[in-house]
């Protein structure tokens, strides 16, 4: 194709076309690795890759690679980067945008787009993936002059790791790829007119929290996404353990806070302890940081905690009322918040609540049950739990097996349990697996998944097999998609319409051909052993363990109810 | 309720999608939206009227200014702001009651834009109310089709220039 360019191209050492341009970029902002699939629309873009030192992963599906940017993003915190192709390419990283928007993930996803002469004429391979990613994506871009290409990249990784993160969509058409330009990059920083990434705090907001905070007498620290994001963890522990405040968990702020203190009250919400939602239910003041009042965490919005005053804490104005109406708001970056608490918080003994949370927890502890004629899928997590020490990197995918470890592994660290919040993606867990396990190679990765969400990204098993990646993979296998079957049984009166697989594969066979040491186990008294087995190889590796199928993930308080109606269920 | 939303985002492409697909995903009823550029070429200013109760509308700018492209979002109640608009309404008019159509618009202030045998089209200009009532009272005769700008409008005082 002949290069219509904008300047001819100068002596200029700054000339490279547009393609160049992107890879120029992406080494200069430190980007080492990549995870893509190469198209018709993206291959100068692959050639300027070709001999760029950064290191790319094919992957086998473009979700995959989405995912597993995803994975290395949660992990790391850094910014995932994701390349694919025009058309079918682009749409096929739409899930994973919603998933990474939902959970408020960095990435910055670049797309091929047929060239701009032949935009809207319904060519080979061409969507409107501008179009189609408006609402699954902070922003996004349609890149039409090259000019603009060094700018809109400079905006685009500001944007996705600056304020609230999220995923940037850059679509950039094939003879945008091939001009040659010698704009050069931006040197200033980046700065958006009306975007405020930081906020300022307002100081006496910050006094009102904490002496709200200092008052109260049952005070619960309600955790979400955004102290993982902020890195927090030391600022919560010292706030809870100053002012005797009970921490409740959730998913994607699980580890912020570590599992076995003693102020845990883990995973509030539907599928949550008994004792955090008790213990909310009992509240006086709930601290809500980085939340978002999921209705799966707070059910009936009306019956929340309707004993506290709610102090609200977010980085994105547009979060606070959205839900529910604090009676304090604070915007603003949750470090800085916290930071400016923690220097007027006088510590303060609640000895009576302390009390009571230790009386709630072990009153209605979490139950692992067991038998000898079947696996129970939560003793197989609480195994993992404790062969691992809560050290590993846990990644799920989505339902009964999702809910089970975050009821029963006890996590202890940020960033170290990764899964699909918001969006609730089947098939996210085995590509976010090899994110993570890329970006954190020193440490153990473990998969775990259902015989469901596994079969939604299993063509992954090749990618894994080709770098390598020591990741170790738990099926929790009942041979159906176990969270429908309990909706079904609880609120549909048992009729499993098409929740039951009628054929799986042998998963373990199966990942034996793929170059996998696999294996499966059955049997109660075998499955402590299969475990540490599935642990123990340097390599990746492969357990399906075939659990009751019967099981229901509980305690549960049925969709849209309150706080304390839990789920009673029928013998 | 209803209420102005005057939004002065970046000239970008992309902006009215941003708008308009906001605007969907969330539910809101949106009377009517107006694009145009402002002083500033960079700049265009977007006015809304959004119907929907106190809790809503504070929900509708706090998102509207989470658009990247969003600059700033005003809400002036109608005294505090300038407001127009423009409509063009095609009347059906044989020669008998003409002539009180277009005594009616003279009283109005309305200009005819068109006059055929058997309709005439009128330009109504003015604020929302002005535009409103030309359109109520038109319509005790056959309005055979209308034209509605949507309201502009500049808060008060007039913004400095970004």
């Amino acid at each position: 194709m002949k290069d219509k360019n904008p300047k001819p191209a100068t002596k200029s050492t700054g000339a490279r076309n547009g393609a160049g341009v992107i890879i120029d970029f992406l080494k200069k902002s430190g980007v080492e690795l990549v995870f893509g699939y190469p198209g018709g629309a993206v291959i100068p873009l692959y050639d300027a890759l070709y001999d760029s030192g950064i290191r790319h992963i094919l992957t086998r599906h473009e979700q995959a690679a989405i995912h597993a940017a995803d994975g290395y993003a949660r992990s790391t915190g850094r910014i995932g980067v994701v390349f694919a192709t025009s058309g079918p390419g682009a749409t096929n990283l739409v899930t994973g945008l919603a998933n990474a928007h939902m959970d408020s993930v960095p990435l910055v996803a670049i797309t091929g787009q047929v060239a701009t002469t032949s935009l809207g004429s319904d060519s080979f391979q061409e969507a409107d993936i501008y179009g189609i990613s408006i609402p699954v994506t902070k922003y996004n871009y349609l890149v039409k002059d090259p000019r603009m290409l060094p700018k809109v990249l400079a905006e685009a990784f500001y944007l996705a790791g600056s304020g609230r993160p999220g995923p940037i969509l850059v679509d950039v058409p094939k003879d945008i790829q091939t001009t040659v330009i010698d704009t050069p990059f931006p040197t200033k920083p980046v700065s958006i007119p009306g975007y405020i990434p930081r906020p300022p705090v307002d100081q006496k907001q910050v006094e009102a929290m904490v002496a709200a905070l200092t008052m109260s007498r049952r005070p619960i620290v309600y955790l979400g996404g955004g102290a993982t994001i902020t890195g927090v963890a030391p600022e919560i522990i010292k706030i809870a353990e100053s002012l005797d405040t009970a921490v409740a968990t959730t998913l994607p702020a699980k580890g912020v806070f570590p599992d076995d203190h003693p102020l845990s009250l883990g995973l509030p919400g539907m599928h949550g302890t008994k004792y955090a939602n008790l213990a909310i239910n009992e509240s006086d003041l709930i601290l809500a940081l980085g939340v978002r009042f999921d209705d799966r965490v707070v059910g009936d919005v009306r019956r929340f905690a309707p004993r506290a005053m709610v102090v609200h804490v977010d980085i994105d104005p547009a979060e606070i009322g959205k839900r529910l109406a604090p009676d304090i708001a604070v915007v603003g970056d949750l470090k800085t918040v916290l930071g400016l608490a923690l220097k007027i918080v006088k510590p303060t003994e609640k000895s009576a609540w302390r009390k009571r949370i230790a009386q709630l927890k072990a009153e209605f502890p979490l139950f692992v049950p067991r038998s000898e004629l079947e696996i129970k899928p939560q003793a197989v997590i609480k195994t993992l739990s404790d062969l691992t020490a809560g050290e590993s990197i846990i990644v799920t995918d989505v339902g009964q097996h999702q809910m089970w470890a975050a009821q029963h592994y006890v996590s202890k660290k940020p960033r170290r349990f990764l899964s699909s919040g918001g969006l609730g993606t089947m098939g996210f867990g085995l590509p976010a697996a090899m994110g993570a396990q890329l970006a954190l190679p020193g440490e153990k990765t473990v998969l775990i998944t259902g015989d469901g969400s596994f079969q939604m990204n299993i063509q992954e098993l090749a990618t894994i097999r080709e770098h390598n990646l020591p990741v170790k993979i738990l099926i929790l296998n009942n041979g159906c998609l176990g969270m429908v079957r309990q909706w079904q049984q609880f609120f549909f009166d048992h009729r499993h319409s098409e929740s039951i697989f009628g054929f799986n594969p042998d998963f373990a066979k199966l990942a034996q051909v793929y170059g996998l040491s696999a294996c499966r186990v059955k049997k109660p008294e075998e499955m402590d052993g299969a475990v540490r087995n599935l642990l123990a190889g340097d390599g990746p590796a492969l357990l399906d363990v075939m659990v009751a199928r019967e099981e229901n993930v509980l305690p549960m308080i049925p969709p849209g109810m309150g706080q304390t109606d839990f789920y009673e269920e029928k013998g | 309720m209803k209420k102005l939303i005057s939004i002065l985002a970046r000239n970008r492409p992309g902006v009215l999608s941003h708008v308009a697909g906001l605007i969907t995903r969330r539910g809101y009823n949106v009377e009517s939206i107006a694009a145009g550029p402002t002083e500033h070429p960079d700049i265009t200013r977007i006015t809304l009227v959004v119907a929907g109760d106190e809790h809503i509308l504070e929900q509708v700018v706090r998102q509207f200014r989470k658009l990247i492209d969003v600059i700033s979002v005003e809400v002036p109640s109608y005294g505090h702001a300038l407001t127009g608009e423009l409509a063009l309404i095609s009347i059906s008019a044989d020669s008998v009651i003409r002539e009180e159509i277009l005594n009616l618009a003279t009283l109005l202030g309305l200009k005819v834009m068109d006059i055929q045998e058997d309709s005439l089209t009128l330009m109504a200009v003015g604020t929302a109310h002005t535009v409103d009532t030309a359109v109520v009272r038109f319509s005790a005769y056959s309005i055979k089709a209308l034209a509605r700008t949507g309201v502009v409008a500049l808060p008060k005082p007039i913004p400095e220039s970004g």
